[in-house]
């Protein structure tokens, strides 16, 4: 097609157009769809009361990762330990025999495929450039760091897309998040991705798809632009993408999942055409440097809170808008902060290195060597590393960053979703602080109460280190 | 679903801005395999707070909502639309509403309405007192006092609500135009047909 130049997300948009309403609205067909036991039990009972079937099983995984306790789940025996929590045990084994009784295939809490459905998708090969995907999880947007168009849904799209393999999308506009440069010694996408939400805001990918463009993305690892698109969702946006290119090929080559033989070359041949043409037009644009870009942390209750480390909590009259002056003065409040403090001198009493996004291999290395031949500092109350599946726990035991951890006084978990959203029995104690690998500091969030850092792996392996808040480095 | 038009009674002056979904239900509240009974945890944390608007009797059982910009960012989780129902609320009005929870609001016949700040704030204070009536089919929000604000609806949405439409109902009628896809794709693109049945 010689016709006008197209971004990447057009591309994939109109790969997927079943059929075009008048009203500018679209049937989109949903390639991968994967579903975790939180926001599927109500789609399930919607079907079989309306005695519906799932269209196609084949293109749906399911995967339990929100409510699993990562205490270990099997005793010495090899017999399954229960799940304390009555009702976090009925929704695990409502998605336990929905998935067979629906003919989707599901892996086990205890299979060593297990872990969060953003970390299995592209680990297995079902992630894929240009496919569409979905889950009831507004982090699905990670998937975007293999190409493909993804995001989250809720409980009555997870059904519509269960009967009918698609969605009734209107196309969004789109932003692209140009950085020029390299992020310097130190500096991580988290830092990187952290800062962009910091500018764009917390509403301002609203609407849009975001495109991540320039050097440094190109130059990323897969895990890094997962953690990347991840975070779209916390600057508004549903989606976010980089394109495909050789890193992405050779990282899902011979994945269980991916394509094979013929197959792969076709595909590789189409993955290849998947960027932004040249003088395609992007809805907005947000130019980023990325020598601005510092380890950076939240101080407040929005993941658009954010500051170098070296900065200060921000005084909330410096604000120009009246409700970010008194949103800021409540997160404060909240956060237990005064304004003019220093950042590294808040002292934090918990440690969670983990979440959908970063909880991959390159995160766990990146906080065992920090940690490597150190110790928690004598104030750090409760520390937990928790790999995003079961592979990339046996990966790093593998490479013996699980003694790492474990000498450096802290606790090696089984995978699962864990202290990022408080609904499993990992959370942070009420008025206590927490240096999170996550992704939301929202109040309440890791826990009633909790005080919530956002940070890269290595930078929370620092605060563990010295018990506050720390540029790593310094150390 | 239940046909939605006239919406009229006291509206919540809740105000706040950048509301999360963690607001709207915190996730212990998310462990449940139902859509029934979440208003109980609906706005715990706010509820935490003495004088807090939720638990005013004068706002007892008022259909409506009134926020600031931003409405319902954060989570994907449809318990935010399921809560607010619980307590009795189908229309929500701010100056704008994340995507997702907008999707799940229409999907659970909320009602969302986008009003500039400046006819959000005097909706705030006409709530204190007085009743506000939002009517989808003239897609007006009106107050005893003569305002009369007008709203925009996305057409295919303001005619599911007006007629209490099921979506999936609505797109499996289309079954053909989706076979067709499929076979399309299963010739040009067979390896994103395949999915979790790929040989190894």
């Amino acid at each position: 097609m010689a016709s006008r130049p197209r971004t990447l997300y057009e591309k994939i948009w109109d790969a997927h157009v079943v059929e075009t309403r008048d009203d500018g609205t679209a049937l989109i067909f949903i390639d991968r769809h994967l579903v975790h036991e939180v926001t599927s039990p109500q789609a399930f009972e919607a079907l079989r009361i309306s005695g519906r079937k799932v269209r196609r099983p084949d293109l749906t995984l399911a995967v339990p990762d929100h409510n699993l306790p990562t205490t270990a789940r099997r005793d010495a025996n090899g017999n399954r330990i229960p799940i304390a929590d009555p009702q976090s045990a009925a929704q695990l084994a409502a998605l336990e025999s929905n998935a067979p009784q629906f003919g989707i295939r599901y892996i086990d809490a205890t299979a060593a495929e297990q872990g969060i459905v953003h970390v299995v998708g592209p680990e297995q090969g079902f992630s894929l450039p240009g496919s569409t995907i979905v889950c009831g999880d507004s982090h699905t947007a990670a998937h975007g760091g293999v190409g493909a168009l993804a995001f989250g849904i809720g409980t009555s799209e997870v059904e519509h897309v269960l009967a009918t393999q698609t969605l009734l999308l209107k196309q969004s506009k789109t932003m692209q998040i140009a950085v020029t440069g390299q992020l310097g010694p130190g500096v991580t996408s988290k830092d990187l991705i952290l800062h962009i939400i910091g500018v764009v805001g917390t509403a301002g990918g609203t609407g849009h798809v975001i495109e991540y463009r320039g050097e440094v993305f190109e130059t990323m690892s897969i895990e890094s632009r997962l953690t990347v698109c991840n975070m779209s969702i916390e600057a508004g946006a549903r989606a976010g993408l980089i394109a495909p290119d050789a890193t992405t090929f050779a990282y899902l080559k011979d994945r269980p999942l991916s394509p094979k033989g013929d197959d792969w070359d076709r595909a590789v041949e189409w993955w290849k055409t998947l960027h932004t043409d040249e003088g395609a037009q992007f809805d907005a644009t947000v130019r980023i440097d990325a020598a601005d870009v510092e380890p950076t942390v939240t101080w407040g209750t929005s993941p658009e809170d954010t500051i170098a480390i070296g900065g200060a909590v921000p005084d909330p009259t410096s604000f120009a808008d009246p409700n970010k002056q008194q949103a800021a003065q409540k997160s404060l409040d909240y956060m237990g902060l005064s304004a003019g403090q220093n950042m590294t001198d808040v002292e934090v009493q918990n440690i969670f290195i983990g979440s959908c996004t970063n909880s991959r291999i390159e995160d766990l290395r990146a906080a065992a060597e920090v940690l490597k031949g150190r110790k928690a500092a004598d104030n750090i109350k409760w520390a937990i590393v928790v790999p995003g599946s079961g592979l990339v726990k046996q990966q790093a035991e593998a490479e013996g960053l699980d003694r790492i951890f474990i000498e450096a006084g802290l606790e090696w978990r089984e995978p699962g979703c864990s202290a990022c959203l408080g609904m499993n029995p990992d959370k942070v104690p009420a008025g206590e602080r927490c240096a999170s690998t996550s992704n939301r500091n929202f109040v309440g969030r890791q826990g009633p109460g909790a005080r919530t850092h956002l940070m890269s792996p290595a930078m929370a392996a620092a605060a563990a280190v010295t018990g506050r808040l720390t540029d790593v480095r310094t150390l | 679903m239940e046909p939605v038009s006239k919406i009229d009674g006291r509206a919540i002056p809740f105000g706040a801005k950048n509301v999360d979904t963690d607001v709207i239900i915190p996730a212990a509240w998310l462990k449940t395999i139902s859509r029934e009974g979440l208003g109980e945890g609906a706005f715990e944390t706010v509820r935490a707070q003495p004088g807090n608007v939720f638990d005013d009797p004068e706002y007892a059982g008022a259909p409506i909502l009134i926020a600031g910009d931003n409405f319902g960012c954060g989570s994907s989780r449809e318990h935010a639309a399921w809560a607010l129902l619980d307590l009795g609320i189908t229309a929500v009005i701010a100056p704008s509403f994340s995507d997702i929870f907008s999707g799940n609001a229409f999907k659970n016949g909320i009602l969302t309405v986008e009003l500039p700040q400046e006819q959000i704030d005097r909706l705030l204070e006409v709530a204190k007192t007085d009743p506000v009536c939002i009517d989808l089919d003239t897609q007006t929000v009106t107050t005893p006092f003569q305002d009369r604000f007008t709203f925009e609806v996305d057409p295919f949405r303001k005619h599911c609500l007006a007629n209490g439409l099921d979506e999936v109902g609505l797109t499996l009628a289309r079954d053909e135009a989706i076979t067709d896809y499929e076979t399309r794709q299963a010739q040009n693109m067979p390896w994103l047909a395949k999915g979790t049945e790929i040989a190894a």
